[in-house]
């Protein structure tokens, strides 16, 4: 007699879905673990000589500048502090965990583990930024060479790696647009960016932040802005053009370069959005389109890890004309030493306190120099195959539908809809999301607005095995299915994951929402104690 | 996500249900519309068969979803076998002369619905019964049109009977609260017939609606009062004195005009100049005489699109005629319109029927929509026909 | 393209050639070539990139970057008196093991059910800080510190519809780049003059620039030159009499010895968060905070997301989603409310996590006795010949400007020295601050100790004596 587990993990051949469920801790919040007197680290005593000579340092301190009651931050001992985040961290899923496909737009890669090994080196993480520059030519050094890879990368012929993320990045280039146009005296009259509405929603906001109007092509059916469009918005007021390309969609607008034309014969400048360059490394660049300005996203196609929202990096090249304005301070090289380089009086000033996420740019630096160029292009390929591939699966989903550019191959992700499926079942987009995580995998809908409606956007990156994205493909069918036969399921999702759903309720009254303990204890406990 | 309210919601939800039956009767068989006896008998001789009643037990069977519905209605073929139909039990209300019923019985269906308390009005018909429902509730009632005429031009329909009902369910769940105006049209059904189209904003109803910019968790967003008051913002703040402003009817052009403290004509097209009306409810002479008047003042009209459809000019401000566009020009023509407004018509453009074909295709091509302060969106125009 | 040899790169699974094969056969494609039939000719780069020649091997890439950071000598090896935004402080073990966790370190921006830990662990980093603040409400981390007070003064503008910004002109020149940038559009900055003895805000002067178009007053309290604005109270009296805000940037980890500006009339309170058990990285480790009164129109002026709990529909579950996410903002005009971006979220959870080791009793003792090492630092220092410290006559918290004018070398001269004896003294601020002459900004930090101290005493007697 044998006992054949595995048989019974497949059906007709096909695995079953998985069995998943979440790690539920019902983990109180950290306040109420408290205990009165407890200690989760002691600090090192001030020596009795210097006690001797200062005697109490608060005593020269007036009474308004004193604190008068110790904070109350939770007590607690060092095992309560590390099980509790062990705890919390078991309730989320990153890809270490899950078939990470489901975060479109965001690239979730895998982010190797010999490059945060590396990031940890003491050598990496206690050094100060002000430290003389003889002792931190190793980190100049890395910085320096990111920069040579990314020109050649982009065809940009110099780059800021300052700014902490995407958006701070294309802010960067908004005040570096900004900034260029009132050097040539015409900021008052030239006071218009033009976006689209599949680029990144930072490209408006951003820009906006900067003090520009925005106006936003909307596509045609191809999927992308037909240049009649874009025709129609430039003018003398333009001072530039912001766009993502490949869009979160997943098309490629071809007529790119006649764009950028448009808005350089108007006088504007161009940068260029490149969080989608996952599927292009090595593919096309920034420079042979005609861009002035673009920026990379290190947490997305350079596989830093994401940190539950950061730290990232948002690094921003510039064409010779308008590195001038760039960001203080960029890395210089000698030919024997490297040097912060502080002397471009043109430069819009600081983005951020440092000169980027210098850890970050480490792991990304490690990364490219684990593939080369080779590796690169391989990155690229594959990730546009993986998004193929899964587009095909998914299009054998009845109710999936991929709007726009019918019949045609996408880059690296998809923007997909559900609309055929909800108008059959009654089941959204967002349910269907739900009942996905009862699966262990994410998905994400879409940016506001719901352009494309009941939308799903699915990014398969270079990093998944072709049974994961079978696997993923699956649990989609599998819900699909349920919302046919047993919709209420899905619509009462999720089950299997940390927490049942939410009553947001609370959270659009003033006088309920809570964005700290202390808020929920004045607001909600008042009655019990 | 949508805002999942789980917390105790009211015991009972009460539903008001009106079928018109004859709605869409004529379009099947070729006769336009089914207004008045003489095109139901017509329709009915030709085969016609009436299919709101049909329409309506889509929507309803969205509403099994609902705890303790209520659902209250008219007898026979004004909604109680639709009900039925769809599996529930009808609290039913009024009487009718079952095969002849007439537009007074679905006035006064709604207004006995609302006086008792139904916390939305769900009608089956077409653009007849919007006004016939619009006359009886005015903006008092929160209402919804499930479809089932010929081409509907008024915008408080879904668009499809299915989406009416899930959204019905959703506003009774109290997972979606949001309400919002939407025009009620009227379409002149004896010009319509005779092959003209002339089309009137009639009114506006309170229907429940869904955001496309409330789906996402991600990003904090404006609602639809913000926007209003940021178009509103932004127009009022680039207004040029000695310059007239013809505003046509809609929400988001009032919306400007209480920006300016300006008690704007709620259906017609008001005249403002430095701040101030000089003209309400004009027709078409009014408007070419005063800009007769003002010849030295340069003028701009300030529309937006009415209707379920898209209609930029012909659906509702035929008073600005071909010549009054002429006149201003296509370069002063200031478009206004949320972003939900553009993004609900996907990717079908702006539509023009001035009934000038020469100044249709003078619309024609892109247009800038102000769509929020220092926020411009660039959308497609086609005349009708042509799209 | 042809290649030589078809490497199977390990992070790329689908690389393997006879997978690949199948799936280009399984979306009836003859190669990948195809994928990218959209892109013109005229835009593809059809020769490989010029880049550096790949390891591989994951031996041979971790020599080649630790060959790299050989070259580094970091804060540990050599006694180090660096501060100026950065600051060394002792990281506890746990902080590093929780955001070294996979399952931190790698998710991102999943649903409030399948990421519940994130949204926990961020709600409470905003609680314990909402405590250090005595403020009900904190946002999500932004970028740094640079980016919380810029957008703080922004939001003050949007909350009182003005547009004049009064700051201290103390403020760090970097910082105020970053202010300049950030509020080109929308507001006129402003910097008071200082008390040349204490450092602190010339109130006399801030009377007389402040009006009914400011829309804030804004001090650091400790100042980036090290010493503490005494009269917080007066200040912010002086900018609520004219209906403008009180905006400050503090320090969080002197938050359990000195007053949370709240409580001296603080309508804004930001900083950065990297002293709170983040380590240096070379600037990497910063995250920004903004903390406002729990008041609506403050709250609906965060561009940033704010996490609330809620209840779930099982009894007793907590859940957490976005507080007012449909923002009605009281600033219509306002050019943009910012943004929401990726930012510093692993760096809150780690702040949190510091903050739940230490406790009231850790954040006290802690604060209190870099006072104290402080003190004593510029007692020893103040001893030596030619050298003055502090430069200012105001109480002090970990950073303090020494004034070398009196040695006649530059501070230049002196770091140089001190480096060859194995310190990094203070940063040199005679360019920043030209008023001051040669002048520097020394740190203390619980880090060092009696024996540092003196040595470093010791080492400038010694260098100044040369």
């Amino acid at each position: 007699m044998s006992h054949d587990i595995s048989q019974h993990r497949f059906t007709n051949g096909r695995p079953n879905p998985r069995r998943f469920h979440q790690a539920r801790w019902d983990e109180p919040i950290i306040f109420e673990l408290s205990q009165p007197g407890q200690r989760g680290i002691l600090v090192p005593r001030v020596e009795p000589e210097i006690r001797a000579q200062v005697g109490d340092p608060l005593a020269g301190l007036p009474e308004t500048m004193r604190r008068q009651k110790p904070p109350a931050l939770p007590e607690m001992s060092q095992p309560g502090v590390l099980r509790h985040y062990v705890r919390l961290s078991q309730e989320n899923l990153g890809t270490d965990l899950n078939v990470d496909v489901g975060q479109g737009t965001c690239t979730m890669k895998y982010s190797p583990k010999i490059n945060d090994q590396l990031a940890a080196s003491p050598k990496m993480a206690e050094l100060h930024p002000l430290q003389d520059e003889a002792t931190i030519q190793g980190i100049l050094e890395v910085m320096w060479r990111f920069e040579q890879i990314l020109k050649e990368i982009s065809g940009m012929d110099r780059f800021s790696l300052q700014p902490g993320a995407g958006s701070a990045a294309i802010y960067a280039n908004a005040s570096i647009i900004r900034a260029y146009h009132d050097a040539r005296g015409e900021l008052g009259q030239r006071d218009e960016i033009i976006t689209t509405i599949f680029s990144h929603p930072s490209n408006a906001a951003c820009a906006r932040t900067a003090g520009f109007r925005i106006i936003t092509l909307y596509p045609d059916e191809d999927g992308y802005p037909d240049l009649a469009a874009l025709q129609a918005a430039v003018s003398e007021r333009t001072a530039g053009l912001m766009i993502t390309n490949p869009e979160d969609t997943g098309i490629y607008n071809p007529r790119i370069a006649e764009f950028v034309q448009v808005v350089h014969d108007a006088g504007g400048i161009c940068a260029y959005d490149q969080a989608n360059a996952n599927g292009i490394l090595g593919i096309t660049r920034a420079k042979e389109a005609g861009f002035d300005l673009c920026h990379f996203n290190l947490h997305k196609t350079f596989s830093t890890p994401h940190g539950c929202g950061g730290p990232g990096g948002g690094v921003v090249g510039a064409t010779k004309s308008l590195s001038r304005f760039l960001p203080v301070p960029l890395v210089a090289y000698d030919g024997e030493r490297y040097r912060l380089d502080w002397d471009l009086p043109d430069s819009i000033g600081k983005i951020g306190p440092w000169y980027g996420n210098a850890s970050v740019i480490l792991k990304a630096y490690a990364w490219v120099m684990s593939l080369g160029a080779d590796g690169l292009r391989e990155v690229a390929e594959v990730a546009v195959l993986n998004n193929n591939y899964l587009l095909s699966k998914m299009l054998r989903i009845a109710g999936v539908s991929a709007p726009y550019a019918k019949g045609k191959r996408r880059i690296e992700q998809v923007r997909y809809s559900w609309q055929d499926l909800v108008q059959e079942t009654g089941v959204h987009s967002e349910e269907i999301g739900l009942r996905a995580a009862d699966f262990g995998v994410h998905y994400w809908t879409s940016h506001h607005p719901f352009v494309v409606p009941e939308p799903c956007t699915l990014e398969p990156t270079e990093s998944y095995s072709r049974q994961e994205l079978d696997e993923y493909a699956d649990i989609m069918a599998h819900v699909a299915e349920e919302a046919r036969t047993d919709p209420d399921l899905v619509k009462s999702a999720p089950h299997h994951s940390t927490i049942h759903s939410i009553d947001h309720g609370p959270l659009d009254d003033p006088s309920q929402w809570a964005t700290t303990w202390r808020a929920y204890v004045k607001k909600h406990r008042a009655a019990v104690d | 996500m949508d805002r999942v309210s789980t917390g105790a919601p009211p015991a009972v939800r009460k539903l008001g249900l009106i079928v018109n039956p004859v709605a869409g009767l004529g379009g099947r068989v070729g006769l336009k519309g089914s207004d008045g006896n003489e095109i139901q008998r017509r329709a009915r001789e030709l085969g016609a068969e009436p299919h709101a009643n049909d329409r309506a037990v889509e929507a309803l069977q969205r509403l099994h979803q609902v705890q303790g519905l209520e659902i209250v209605t008219y007898p026979c073929e004004m909604g109680a076998n639709a009900v039925r139909a769809a599996g529930f039990a009808p609290t039913i209300i009024g009487q009718i002369a079952p095969g002849a019923t007439t537009a007074g019985d679905t006035r006064r269906a709604a207004r006995e619905m609302h006086e008792l308390g139904v916390d939305l009005l769900l009608f089956a018909g077409g653009d007849g019964t919007a006004r016939d429902v619009y006359e009886a509730v005015r903006l008092e009632q929160p209402a919804l049109g499930i479809p089932a005429g010929v081409k509907i031009h008024s915008a408080v329909y879904a668009t499809h009977p299915r989406s009416a009902g899930e959204l019905a369910a959703l506003f009774l769940q109290g997972r979606v609260e949001a309400l919002r105006e939407a025009e009620v049209m009227d379409i002149d059904e004896e010009a319509f017939r005779q092959g003209a189209l002339s089309a009137r904003l009639y009114g506006y109803l309170k229907i429940p609606y869904r955001s496309s910019l409330v789906q996402t968790q991600k990003v904090p967003s404006s609602g639809e009062a913000t926007s209003l008051a940021e178009i509103a913002e932004d127009v009022v703040s680039r207004m040029e004195p000695e310059v007239l402003y013809i505003l046509a009817p809609g929400t988001t052009v009032r919306a400007i005009a209480e920006a300016l403290d300006i008690e704007k004509t709620l259906l017609g097209v008001d005249v403002i100049l430095d701040g101030k009306i000089i003209a309400q409810d004009a027709n078409e002479a009014q408007l070419l005489a005063l800009l007769d008047e003002h010849p030295s003042s340069e003028a701009r009209i300030v529309v937006t699109p009415i209707g379920g459809q898209g209609y930029l000019f012909g659906r509702g401000n035929q008073q600005i005629s071909p010549r009054v566009i002429e006149r201003v020009g296509r370069e002063h023509i200031i478009v206004v319109s949320t972003p939900d407004k553009l993004h609900s018509l996907g990717t079908h453009p702006l539509l023009v029927d001035t009934g000038d074909r020469a100044v249709d295709a003078i619309l024609t091509g892109y247009l800038t929509v102000v769509t929020g302060y220092n926020e411009r969106a660039v959308r497609k125009v086609a005349a009708d026909g042509d799209a | 393209m042809k290649r030589e040899k078809q490497t199977v790169y390990p992070y790329i699974p689908n690389s393997e050639p006879v997978v690949k094969a199948e799936m280009l056969r399984a979306v009836g494609a003859k190669d990948v070539e195809e994928f990218y039939q959209e892109i013109p000719e005229a835009l593809r780069l059809r020769q490989p990139m010029n880049l550096p020649p790949p390891l591989l091997s994951e031996l041979e890439l971790k020599r080649d970057v630790e060959g790299l950071l050989a070259r580094n000598t970091p804060c540990g090896d050599a006694l180090s008196f660096l501060g100026a935004g950065c600051y060394q402080h002792h990281v506890p073990a746990v902080c590093d093991e929780v955001n070294r966790r996979g399952e931190f370190l790698t998710a991102y921006a999943g649903e409030p059910y399948d990421d519940h830990g994130r949204f926990q662990a961020l709600f409470e980093y905003a609680s314990m800080m909402g405590e250090l603040l005595n403020m009900d409400v904190v946002n999500v981390p932004t970028y740094d510190g640079f980016q919380a007070t810029a957008t703080s003064l922004r939001m003050a503008s949007r909350i009182t519809g003005r547009r004049g910004a009064l700051l201290c002109g103390t403020i760090g020149r970097a910082r105020l780049s970053k202010i300049r940038d950030y509020c080109r559009r929308t507001m006129d900055i402003k910097l008071l003059p200082f008390d040349p003895g204490t450092g602190q805000i010339d109130l006399d002067a801030l009377r007389v620039a402040i009006s009914g178009e400011t829309a804030a007053v804004y001090f650091e309290n400790p100042s980036y030159l090290g010493f503490l604005e005494t009269r917080g109270d007066q200040i912010a009296q002086i900018a609520h009499e004219q209906g403008a805000l009180c905006v400050v940037n503090a320090n969080p980890i002197s938050l359990g010895v000195l007053a949370p500006p709240a409580d001296y009339g603080a309508d804004i309170v930001c900083g950065d968060i990297q002293p709170l058990g983040i380590h240096m990285q070379f600037g990497g480790g910063h995250g920004g905070f903004v903390a406002t009164r729990d008041e609506v129109e403050y709250v609906m002026e965060y561009p940033s997301r704010l996490f609330g709990i809620a209840p779930t529909r099982v009894a007793g579950e907590y859940g957490f989603g976005d507080v007012a996410y449909e923002r009605t903002s009281f600033a219509v005009r306002e050019e943009g409310k910012e943004w929401v971006g990726t930012a510093a979220a692993l760096w809150g959870i780690t702040a949190g996590v510091y903050l739940a080791l230490m406790g009231p009793q850790g954040m006290t003792e802690l604060g209190e006795g870099i006072m104290a090492r402080a003190c004593y630092a510029m007692l020893q220092i103040d001893k030596v010949a030619g050298i003055h410290a502090p430069l200012f006559q105001s109480p002090h918290f970990q950073e303090f400007v020494v004034d070398f004018n009196g040695t006649g070398r530059t501070v230049a001269d002196i770091n140089q020295a001190l480096l060859s004896r194995g310190i990094q003294g203070g940063k040199d601020l005679s360019a920043e601050f030209p008023e001051l002459g040669q002048s520097a900004l020394y740190c203390l930090s619980e880090v060092h100790t009696q024996e540092d101290i003196d040595r470093l005493a010791a080492t400038l007697k010694e260098v100044v004596e040369r």
